[in-house]
């Protein structure tokens, strides 16, 4: 059972199409090349892609940057340094890159779990994963303030602490990494492990020398998206946290905040700020995916 | 190529039509709700974040008059100043109910309300309360007033002035306290630092700021009567206390200017007596001085509205909202602004 | 195979149903226990008000859009980006990843500055007649922002994998773009662009950030479903948030259900 929608696209190179991560274990097949013209009629539809994408993408996110830089250099600085805001990116950052890493071993067991081992119920979990991702955002943290909150029928409340962010932005990344990591898990030969230990080397050898690190872009790349999305994630926080100012309040509070207040130019300042981290995002996926590549070749 | 056995398609089939089916039954379900007969005109009202239950009413109420028979209302509620930008922006409005009176002179500004639009009997206000002080069930720290609220370790709750208009009316409040009293501007601006300082959380608006202390945030929470008492008669498990000096809170009504012209009748419900007296139920203290004879939620609904010994006024205490305005609120240079600034709090 | 000793497999295993109990399946069966905690009561009160009525209507119309306009120009992006050599396809290619990893309240922004009333091209627009912020089309262009990957990143790995042998040899006999396109294209791709439009269409219901920023939430006019759990909840209508909530949540699972049940099956034959 596979979920490629969270695992890292091809990357698109001008003249070869670089097979995607997952599957830089298999063995290597011939890269196509494609050297095809556009047509008329492709070309035509380039355009309206194109278009189609700056009027919904490219100009509202220049726009962004835009309004971020007219006020000048000063005005942008200070929005990304108020105390506040800084307090915001720190615990926006530390959650984050920490439920990331925390993803990044329960995802690996979460999917090692599910691949290797065969239960009742095991299919049922597979769709659990997948709940976070599909479910609207403002639900998922009504839904953790019903279990975490005041009305807790266990009695466990964390609203309004810096727990709180941690546990909504664990259940919102939760898919990313278990994502990326089942389909090559699945594809893994197992010869050489079997290899492995019939020499004698025991299976947390084993998993570690021989499994692991073919396991580790796949990791990586899912890591990466998990960090991305507990960066900018909104919704869930809004009615677990109390968005407390220098306490738990995260950077897309921050971003509303000013917009709420009328203040464009600081919000815009910080929203470009959070576009530089996605693209950097971007980037170490594609870089990985690279390594990856070239791995396999 | 793969071609699905037959089962999995079935299970497609059955799950997409499903899916279809939900979304369908949606738009019918809506869809098949009855609009008006005939001429049916659509109101639009843009409000600040706390009456739309006592709107909601009212136009209910209105709605069983001629005048109001064919009207549908479309309404927005949020953060006052939030709101006020938002219909400069573009938001569609015939009429607009906001806290504090320089929200509607933002649109006066953009042309969009007439510059006369407060030259009535009632000064443009069509609804008023008071700023109260909500602690928790019991009052465990015996907040009393003002003052209390500065001792350090009180964690108040109090929207963020820069989009909330309660937040203006609790910082005006709390700044007549000082003032009006014979302290200094230097006294005034220090016991706000004090009480902003203490603030744990600065909500977007003051239905915002309810949620906040309902959810569990902070010691006090400062805001209008007629939220404590809504909230209460909502089922809000908290106490409030009218301090022994207080703020008359009023909040200013308009007609845009083109404004369909079921908006002016509309407005003029909103002044009549019946509408008042719904205004009372949710909690405000209506406009001709007669309370309802019970409003649950209040401390004591027989009597829900005390007078305070001391009533301050924008008129008598502050002038008029464009100067205060400028002095405490203008963007870099208002006194509030600048707190909040050197508190590191925004 | 590593064969891990026994215990260690059941721990293993049972520490990832503990943590997906605790964190997922747990607090989700919540929302239908506070829904039906009044037994049908928050499910009919919700129902008879006409602002969630409206709500779910308007999350039908905008998700329906958002869809449809991401399922066109997904496959034809994916088509042209992988069957096509052009300049700036690396550019299209992090274009189309981006709505990934941004902040919904940063799209919501982002949407608003271009096309509000005071804005160059959102005034143009508002002289022509047309709103976008503070009505239905921005609710739409947002919807479609966050959503625009998901079909892409089916439909492409598939149309690299299926190759374009096929499609050469129907041209080469003779089959115009349209026909080659609609009669081998499409089929080879059509699993990915069904789970692509499946989880687009989770997504484009469940959207929140984006839509509170260009809304303007008004009632019976711009209030999506999302919106709506947000605004009851604060307004002391708790039951009729879960009630809505509830409903989400059911779609939502409803979706991804009918993906993990046919991925196998694909898989396998």
């Amino acid at each position: 059972m596979t979920g490629t929608a969270l695992a890292p696209a091809p990357v698109i190179r001008d003249e070869v199409i670089v097979e995607p991560a997952p599957t830089a274990i298999r063995s290597v097949r011939a890269q196509p090349r494609y050297h095809r013209r556009l047509t008329a009629a492709s070309g035509l539809g380039l355009g309206v892609a194109v278009l189609w994408l700056s009027l919904l993408v490219l100009i509202p996110l220049a726009a962004v940057v835009g309004t971020a830089v007219a006020g000048g250099p000063g005005a942008f600085w200070a929005a990304l340094t108020a105390p506040q805001t800084l307090n915001a990116i720190g615990l926006t950052v530390a959650v984050a890159a920490g439920i990331a890493l925390l993803n990044a071993v329960m995802g690996t067991i979460i999917a090692w779990v599910l691949v290797r081992d065969r239960f009742w119920g095991r299919g049922v979990l597979n769709v659990v994963i997948d709940i976070p991702f599909a479910m609207p955002t403002i639900v998922a943290g009504l839904v953790l303030l019903s279990l975490y909150g005041p009305r807790s029928p266990i009695g466990v409340n964390i609203a309004n602490t810096r727990m709180s962010v941690a546990l909504a932005i664990a259940f919102v990344t939760l898919p990313f990494v278990v994502r990326t990591v089942m389909p090559v898990l699945e594809e893994l030969e197992l010869d050489v492990e079997e290899a492995a230990s019939s020499l004698g080397a025991s299976s947390w050898v084993t998993f570690r020398r021989i499994v692991l690190p073919s396991l580790a872009p796949a990791i990586t790349s899912g890591v990466a998206l998990s960090f991305a999305r507990g960066i900018s994630e909104y919704g869930s926080l809004v009615l677990l946290t109390g968005n407390m100012p220098n306490r738990t309040e995260v950077v897309s509070v921050r971003v509303l905040s000013h917009i709420e207040n009328g203040e464009l130019g600081s919000a815009a300042a910080i929203a470009t700020g959070m576009l530089v981290i996605a693209l950097a995002v971007l980037a170490t996926l594609d870089l990985v995916q690279r390594k990856a590549a070239r791995h396999d070749s | 190529m793969s071609h699905p056995s037959l089962s999995p398609r079935r299970s497609l089939a059955a799950l997409t039509l499903l899916i279809a089916a939900w979304l369908t039954a949606c738009s019918n379900v809506a869809a098949s709700a009855p609009s008006g007969s005939g001429e049916s005109t659509v109101l639009s009202i843009v409000g600040y974040a706390v009456p739309a239950e006592a709107n909601a009413r009212i136009a209910e109420a209105w709605q069983q008059t001629p005048d109001g028979q064919d009207v549908t209302f479309e309404t927005s509620y949020g953060a006052s100043g939030d709101q006020s930008r938002n219909v400069l922006n573009g938001q569609p409005a015939d009429y607009v109910h906001f806290s504090v009176e320089s929200d509607v002179t933002r649109l006066v500004d953009g042309g969009l309300v007439s510059p006369d639009w407060k030259s009535g009997p009632n000064k443009g206000v069509v609804s008023t309360s008071v700023v109260v002080l909500a602690v928790r069930p019991g009052n465990p720290l015996g907040i009393k007033g003002w003052d209390d609220l500065i001792k350090p370790g009180v964690e108040i709750v109090t929207p963020n002035p820069a989009s909330s208009g309660a937040a203006r009316w609790n910082i005006l409040a709390a700044w007549a306290h000082i003032a009006a009293n014979g302290g200094s501007d230097a006294e005034a601006t220090d016991f706000l630092k004090k009480l902003l300082g203490n603030a744990v959380a600065l909500p977007g608006s003051g239905r915002d700021a309810t949620t906040a202390f309902t959810s569990g945030t902070g010691d006090v929470f400062i805001t209008y009567e007629n939220e404590a008492i809504l909230a209460r008669q909502s089922g809000a498990d908290f106490d409030y206390i009218v301090p022994d000096d207080t703020l008359l809170i009023e909040n200013p009504g308009t007609v845009l200017i083109d404004a369909k012209p079921a908006a002016t009748q509309w407005l003029d419900f909103v002044l009549s007596d019946q509408a008042q007296e719904i205004f009372g139920e949710t909690g405000f203290r209506p406009l001709n001085g007669k309370a309802p004879a019970r409003v649950e939620g209040a401390n004591d609904p027989e009597n829900p509205f005390p007078q305070p010994q001391r009533l301050y006024t924008i008129a008598n205490d502050f002038g008029s909202w464009e100067e205060l305005s400028k002095t405490f609120f203008a963007e870099q240079t208002g006194i509030v602004t600048q707190l909040l600034a050197e508190l590191g709090k925004s | 195979m590593i064969r891990e000793p026994r215990p260690l497999k059941l721990a293993l295993r049972w520490l990832v149903i503990g943590y997906l109990i605790l964190l997922v399946l747990w607090p989700v069966s919540l929302v239908v226990t506070n829904t039906f905690a009044d037994d049908l009561t928050n499910l009919k009160t919700a129902f008879t008000s006409p602002a969630v009525l409206s709500a779910l209507r308007l999350t039908a119309k905008v998700t329906i859009w958002a869809v449809v306009l991401n399922l066109v120009f997904g496959v034809g992006v994916s088509l042209l980006l992988v069957r096509y050599d052009f300049w700036g396809k690396r550019v299209l290619s992090t274009l189309v990843d981006l709505p990934l990893s941004v902040s919904p309240v940063v799209v919501g922004l982002a949407l608003m500055l271009v096309y509000r009333r005071d804005s160059a091209i959102g005034g143009a627009l508002y002289d022509l007649g047309y709103q976008i912020i503070f009505a239905t089309p921005g609710i739409i262009a947002a919807t479609v922002f966050v959503a625009l990957p998901l079909v892409i990143r089916e439909v492409v790995p598939v149309l690299i994998e299926v190759g374009d042998d096929q499609e050469q040899a129907a041209r080469s006999l003779g089959g115009s773009g349209w026909q080659v396109f609609w009669r081998v294209t499409l089929p080879s791709i059509r699993w990915a662009v069904v789970y692509g439009v499946v989880l687009a269409l989770a997504r484009s219901l469940g959207e929140f950030g984006a839509v509170k920023v260009v809304s303007g939430n008004i009632s019976l006019r711009t209030q999506t479903a999302t919106l709506a759990v947000e605004e009851t909840y604060a307004n002391f209508q708790q039951g009729t948030a879960y009630a809505v909530a509830f409903l989400l949540t059911v779609a939502a699972v409803a979706c991804i259900t009918a993906v993990s049940l046919l991925r196998p099956r694909e898989d396998a034959s």
